[in-house]
């Protein structure tokens, strides 16, 4: 009988190996496709028993913080919960929202998720976990200023739109207001989660990132930039402004069919003037347009340290296809490119680094939210240090530009932007959107103070009867910009 | 060095093990080493030394590895339900006491001669029957009868039981062997055994049918069903008859799938683990298995540690403690102590093939095989290899009934072996 004992035993060591076969399929062969099943929760109990750390606006004020649950208020004992401070609602979509076991996480909450679970921090808490300790993330201290987002909102007054501020030198977000907003508080509830996400005015949308807009006449920023820093044009150049005009074989009016005679390009700079900046940009032609774009960062998602779910790219949007088209393609009328038509769409956040690219000399640095990492011992784990994303165009070009755009705040249609005793330096946008009802697309983008800039700022507001850049958005850069420079 | 001697030794593993493990607890728990770990230690080293003696006296002779790679996992499992729950583990650490009772008490009774047993066989085959169905009384857990209660200790007859079945099969294949071999016809290619021997052998197919539609405990008849084929397999050594059986029990099975909805649940929950609806279900559904290889997958190569695992999964006392093991010591800690149950199952099948009568080989081999059948079904299970059916991972999950049969499943072994090996040396 030891010949069928030997043969059993075989058929048993098959078995073993097929245990150690499914068990190395489980454990290291499949691991990751069952770590990221929608249905494997583990992560997030397992975060959740870390002792987040809190997120701090930069006068040090608490926009977030951790409890630990008792098993009321649909915090599960012994675990921690995410509570937000009444602050915390003026920044809802920037700070975004950190519910990991029920709607998951938004905006800087996942971000700097690693850094508030204490994640990047591998070694402490190593020990942390062997002597049994309860984990605790560092704190998290953002570039965001609380008084002026404040006046932002307060100016934007309950209409759907966004402001953003940014340090120029630094890349440092200051202000990143998007309305209407939410109280991330209510979303621990996920049937609130689930109604927003539906409503009709989108609160849960970050226009700042993820808005498409007309950016209208301040792309003539960009035009300007690439029309000076080509050596194709001067702020002297003289050019005729008679109105209509015909661009790709349509007529091109001015704003008011206001007629120019012959005018230099700080002239149709200062008042706006369509049938001068078309022709420039056809001039420049699609290459040229197409390079400097590019450099702005239009085109790709911004570096931004957010989400990128929460971003889009700024650009040409191509509605049938459904994505971006190059300016270099034939097909894009790059006339009306250079005056914010055709179907460019952008976002608050890139027009701001349009306007914060010019103040800092001509470099884009990379704009941040993020300050700095900071352990429980108060020490600075980390710091976010300046980072370049292009040089977008020369000094001279930059200085060049900057002495233009005073003039539209100094004398042309960006005045109600003007600040007491600060130079400011601007460019204003209507984008018509619908020529019948008079809806307008109202911008304004700029910076001050011009001579040293220290912020730079981008305001639009959705969907308004007879909205003037001018008029609607200017005022509301002017309070935002006194409340940073004050 | 003699037999009890190199025992002596492996013992020492086992005790280190237990130390350490129970050190790292507390460690992690107090942050400080305390001398109670060196207490469980002790304690645990004085219980085998009191086995080992017995052992030494009774048995001089027996195969000297076995009650270390058993100590080496009891001691194992203990740490790992300290770890879990540390009533859990003083529980069981009791029931380990009475194991090792019951274990003197077996090789004290039969030390002379196990194959008394065979005197006995019907009445221990009757028993182990009636035992089976003693659930029936009480209501089903999960949809299957798995346990009935005296007083406030739940008992799980099946675990007794299959040692019972694997005595009757081994004392009555040895007298029927020859005939069902010799008496074999050939019909349609395949060799059947004799009509008027197959009576007994379709009786335990029968039990096996009856464990599936009366207690509704598929693990378990898998695991009967699995020694016997393995014991008629050795005894007649014809695979047409393997064949036979299995189309029997195929039959049987496929029966029962049409008609019990507990096992279709298994069969759908291992075959579409997330989908929504199963997962969602909240008796029989797929959330355990799901839950069970998510636990495996946070394992990786080395696990995450011991006692770091957070999440545990459903059961992680019992039927999971495996995916506990894999999420904790990782693929690396898992397959160590599938190489340990390996090893046992070696020194199993040496002890049959060293046995010189028929019905020592038969009982060692009949032993061994339900022991590595259990230890696949419920591996098998937990890792998604096969439909889930709740039987225990012997010597390491919470469950006295388990403890306490095995360790008589062990002391059986070690009569066999001790027998064998003497009559082989002289």
């Amino acid at each position: 009988m030891n010949a069928p004992i030997l043969r059993l035993f075989g058929v048993v060591l098959v078995l073993f190996a097929a245990l150690a076969g499914m068990t190395s399929y489980n454990s290291v062969i499949n691991a990751k496709q069952y770590a990221d099943n929608p249905k494997n929760k583990r992560g997030q109990i397992e975060q959740a028993r870390v002792k987040r750390g809190v997120i701090r606006a930069r006068d040090g004020s608490l926009l977030a913080h951790s409890v630990l649950g008792t098993g009321r208020n649909g915090c599960q004992s012994d675990l921690y919960c995410r509570r937000y401070t009444p602050e915390a609602q003026r920044f809802a979509h920037v700070l975004g929202y950190d519910y990991g076991l029920t709607i998951g996480r938004a905006g800087l909450e996942q971000t700097d998720n690693d850094a508030l679970t204490g994640k990047s921090n591998a070694v402490s808490s190593v020990i942390d976990g062997l002597s049994g300790k309860r984990k605790v993330g560092d704190d998290v201290i953002t570039n965001l200023d609380p008084d002026a987002q404040r006046v932002a909102l307060a100016a934007l007054g309950g209409r759907r739109g966004s402001v953003v501020a940014i340090e120029p030198a630094t890349g440092k977000v200051r202000v990143m207001a998007s309305t209407p907003g939410y109280d991330p508080s209510a979303l621990r509830d996920a049937r609130v989660y689930t109604r927003l996400s539906s409503a009709a005015n989108s609160p849960l949308f970050d226009r700042a990132t993820q808005a498409g807009y007309v950016p209208g006449s301040t792309m003539k920023v960009v035009t300007a930039a690439a029309a000076l820093d080509s050596g194709k044009f001067t702020p002297d150049s003289t050019l005729s402004g008679k109105s209509p005009i015909i661009v790709s074989g349509v007529p091109l009016k001015n704003f008011g069919d206001e007629q120019y005679g012959s005018i230099t390009l700080t002239t149709a700079l200062t008042h706006s003037v369509n049938t001068v900046f078309a022709p420039v940009a056809v001039k420049l032609g699609h290459a040229t347009m197409a390079k400097y774009m590019k450099r702005f960062g239009f085109g790709s998602d911004p570096p931004l340290d957010y989400p990128d779910a929460q971003m889009v790219p700024s650009g040409i949007f191509d509605t049938t296809k459904q994505k971006l088209i190059s300016p270099d393609s034939s097909s894009v009328d790059i006339g009306r490119v250079g005056i914010g038509q055709e179907r460019l769409r952008v976002t608050p956040l890139q027009m701001a680094t349009v306007a914060a690219t010019v103040a800092n000399g001509g470099v884009r640095m990379k704009p941040r939210i993020t300050n700095r990492i900071v352990d429980q011992d108060g020490r600075t784990v980390k710091r976010i240090q300046p980072a370049v994303a292009a040089r977008v165009m020369s000094r001279e070009t930059a200085a060049e530009l900057t002495e233009m755009m005073s003039q539209v705040v100094k004398e042309g249609t960006g005045t109600a932007a003007a600040l007491q005793g600060i130079e400011v330096a601007g460019k204003t946008g209507t984008a018509e959107l619908n020529i019948a009802k008079g809806i307008d697309q109202p911008w304004f983008i700029g910076f001050a103070p011009r001579e040293d800039p220290k912020i730079a700022v981008a305001v639009t507001l959705e969907n308004i009867v007879g909205g003037q850049g001018g008029i609607v958005a200017a005022p509301i850069a002017k309070q935002v910009m006194e409340s940073l420079l004050r | 060095m003699n037999a009890r001697n190199r025992e002596l030794f492996a013992l020492i593993p086992a005790s280190l093990l237990v130390t350490a493990g129970f050190a790292a607890v507390f460690i992690q728990r107090e942050n400080l080493l305390s001398n109670l770990s060196l207490t469980y230690g002790a304690i645990f080293l004085a219980l085998c030394l009191a086995a080992h003696l017995v052992i030494r006296m009774t048995l001089p002779d027996a195969d000297p590895y076995l009650f270390p790679l058993v100590a080496v996992l009891a001691s194992f499992g203990l740490v790992m339900l300290y770890r879990l729950d540390a009533d859990l583990a003083r529980d069981q650490a009791k029931w380990f006491v009475v194991g090792l009772v019951f274990f003197t008490a077996t090789i004290v009774a039969l030390r002379h001669d196990h194959r008394v047993l065979e005197r006995y066989r019907y009445v221990i085959a009757s028993g182990g029957i009636l035992l089976l169905l003693l659930p029936r009384l009480g209501g089903p857990v999960n949809g299957a009868y798995l346990s009935f209660h005296v007083g406030p200790v739940a008992f799980q007859p099946a675990e007794l039981a299959k040692i019972a079945i694997v005595i009757f099969l081994a004392s009555y294949l040895r007298d029927t062997r020859q005939v069902l071999v010799v008496g074999a016809r050939r019909f349609a290619g395949i060799t059947f055994p004799p009509l008027k021997h197959l009576g007994p052998l379709l009786a335990v197919w029968g039990t096996a049918m009856v464990l599936l539609f009366v207690i509704q405990d598929l693990g378990s008849s898998l695991m009967f069903f699995g020694g016997f084929l393995a014991l008629v397999y050795v005894a007649t050594n014809r695979i047409s008859f393997v064949v036979i059986g299995l189309a029997l029990f195929a039959f049987g099975a496929r029966l029962l799938y049409a008609i019990r909805p507990t096992i279709q649940h298994r069969v759908d929950a291992w075959l579409h683990p997330f989908d929504n609806h199963l997962y969602n279900q909240k008796v029989g559904g797929s959330y355990q298995i799901a839950q069970s290889v998510f636990s495996q997958a946070d394992g990786g190569f080395f696990g995450q540690g011991f006692g770091q695992a957070f999440v545990l999964p459903p059961a992680a006392h019992t039927d999971f403690i495996y995916a506990v093991i894999a999420d904790e010591l990782g693929l690396v800690g898992a397959v160590a102590v599938l190489l340990v149950y390996l090893l046992i199952v070696e020194r199993g099948f040496k002890t049959a093939m060293l046995a010189t009568d028929s019905f020592s080989k038969l009982l060692a081999t009949g032993l061994t095989a339900v022991l590595a059948i259990q230890v696949f079904v419920i591996v098998g299970g937990v890792t998604k290899l096969i439909p889930l059916t709740g039987v225990t991972l012997p010597f390491i999950s919470y469950g006295g009934s388990s403890i306490v049969a095995n360790f008589i499943l062990l002391a059986l072994l070690l009569l066999v072996s001790d027998r064998a090996r003497r009559e082989a040396h002289a």
